[in-house]
């Protein structure tokens, strides 16, 4: 088992940040996760966990933050990680995305700057696992990571104002959804039907940091399926418990 | 139910935040002046996150439809019960078919409207903080009817209590940033010796500061980011974010401000300047 050096900061009044080595990396990422339960098993009341990349950001509006203890607490957390290790679920989601041009507004210039048919494209897209790597943003925004060099391509010149809720996105090293309407820079080449924040649902976002994310092209007509299964709430996400 | 004949420039219903759902990205949102609205609903005798009415700069007219008790603070926005002044502080009782208007802004720029029992508004995700999409609106409109407990028998046991004005503090108190490390001898004298203009870009998610520090060429993976974190961009922007502000962010994070601080900022507005002192 591997162990990285951790750094600990004050963050203010009510927060502490604890970082691992400034690199995207699934261990690492794996890593923070068990430190994390490790602090929850302890269950002490207040504390909200932001995991992004290589950080957590640990926040708590309870109680006054008492730097010199977290930091023991902290170091002693991060030597037991995985002393009464809880398996942590891990979860594969498959995420439906119509590539249909409709919505895929940026399709076309896209697969011309990369050099790659439409078909070839949605190929590529659709036939890797993206890990979340965080969730941040905009309310069911995900950072996903492991986008293959083939689709890496710049963010638009000039941002959009509007980019609708479920386009799926490219930009630079990272694909993702917009859970909302929103503005917004990223190479448009899809839609994804299904609603990936719920402010209705005790659990509003389905996803998790360290789940992964794959996409499958559907039609049209599944589209519009799925956006009714969506809107009246019934459809199931499907996923694939990784580590079962 | 309280008709919102008017809703004003940008009034929305607050309590003290949503907790517990930042790891999904939501932000805290809450009272951005939570000072002002601890002391209001200690007055009216209420829990200190009993939901009020955040109203910014040009406020709402507003119709009680029931007998209640309410209190107003923060910022002095010339308000009248039936066109007769209301002071701040100070508990007053409502009969039914009385009119809430407001006036001038004098001092500050966010008001509150706290009521006995608090506005009932739905819970979402564990607080009535209006915040869209977790709320279906972002903001109160013409002719929304809120929903209040009727009281009659409410006797305060405080009436009023008297403070010191804050809007005159232009001091923001802060503390180090995660990134605070990265910054150059030449831009920490700037940012502790010179005063900052609020920009136009000043809202609910964020203070943008007019003047342009020197820029930077530092970048950091995207990491979590706090109600009063100040962040620098490469082009030297300073960016203070709020309590809508979003719960990661890419730019370095120099300088954190005070939970006390964050309450003095949310009565700032456009052309109001600000310096930073390092506690």
């Amino acid at each position: 088992m591997k162990s990285y050096p951790i750094n600990i900061k004050s963050f203010g009044e009510c927060a502490v940040l604890v970082e691992w080595p400034s690199k995207v990396d699934e261990s690492i990422l794996m890593d923070i996760l068990d430190f994390v339960d490790s602090f929850k098993s302890l269950k002490i009341p207040g504390w909200e966990m932001v995991i992004a990349y290589n950080s957590v950001t640990m926040v708590n509006y309870e109680d006054q933050v008492d730097i010199k203890k977290m930091e023991a607490m902290i170091t002693d957390c991060y030597a037991k990680r995985n002393a009464s290790k809880v398996k942590r679920e891990q979860n594969l989601w498959n995420v439906p995305v119509c590539y249909d041009l409709e919505f895929g507004i940026d399709l076309q210039e896209v697969s011309k700057t990369l050099g790659l048919t439409i078909d070839e494209l949605v190929k590529q897209h659709t036939s890797h696992e993206y890990i979340v790597y965080g969730i941040g943003f905009l309310p069911g925004f995900m950072y996903l990571g492991g986008l293959p060099s083939s689709l890496e391509i710049p963010r638009r010149a000039e941002p959009r104002l509007a980019v609708a809720k479920g386009s799926v996105g490219l930009a630079g090293k990272q694909t993702g959804v917009y859970p909302q309407d929103s503005p917004g820079g990223w190479n448009i080449i899809g839609s994804c039907p299904i609603p990936l924040f719920n402010p209705k649902l005790q659990n509003p976002c389905f996803v998790k940091v360290g789940d992964k994310v794959q996409f499958h092209a559907i039609s049209r007509a599944e589209y519009d399926l799925h956006k009714i299964e969506g809107e009246v709430g019934i459809y199931k996400p499907e996923k694939v418990v990784l580590n079962a | 139910m309280l008709k919102v004949l008017k809703s004003g420039f940008f009034t929305t219903i607050q309590d003290l935040g949503r907790f517990g759902y930042r790891d999904k990205g939501v932000p805290v949102a809450g009272a951005m002046d939570t000072e002002s609205v601890k002391k209001a609903n200690l007055l009216l005798e209420n829990e200190p996150n009993a939901a009020v009415m955040e109203i910014t700069m040009t406020g709402p007219k507003l119709e009680f439809q029931a007998p209640t008790h309410i209190c107003l603070a923060g910022a002095y926005l010339s308000a009248t019960l039936n066109t007769k002044p209301l002071e701040n502080y100070h508990t007053v009782k409502v009969s039914k078919g009385d009119i809430l208007a407001f006036g001038k802004l004098e001092k500050g720029f966010r008001s509150y409207l706290a009521i006995k029992g608090g506005f009932q508004t739905t819970e979402m995700l564990g607080s009535r903080s209006q915040y869209f999409p977790v709320t279906k609106q972002k903001c109160l409109k013409d002719g929304d009817e809120i929903d209040y407990l009727e009281t009659s028998s409410f006797s305060p046991t405080i009436s009023e209590i008297k403070l010191h004005d804050r809007f005159s503090i232009n001091t923001l108190e802060v503390y180090t940033g995660p990134e605070f490390s990265m910054l150059t001898d030449g831009q920490l004298a700037t940012i502790f010796s010179k005063s900052f203009k609020i920009s136009k870009e000043n809202n609910r998610m964020a203070y943008q500061l007019a003047e342009l520090i020197e820029g930077h060429s530092n970048s950091i993976l995207t990491s979590g980011t706090l109600p009063g974190t100040v962040q620098l961009t490469p082009a030297g922007r300073l960016i203070i974010l709020m309590k809508d502000g979003q719960t990661t962010g890419g730019y370095p994070r120099i300088l954190q401000l005070s939970e006390n601080s964050i309450c003095d900022l949310a009565q700032k507005k456009f052309g109001d300047t600000v310096s930073f002192k390092l506690i």
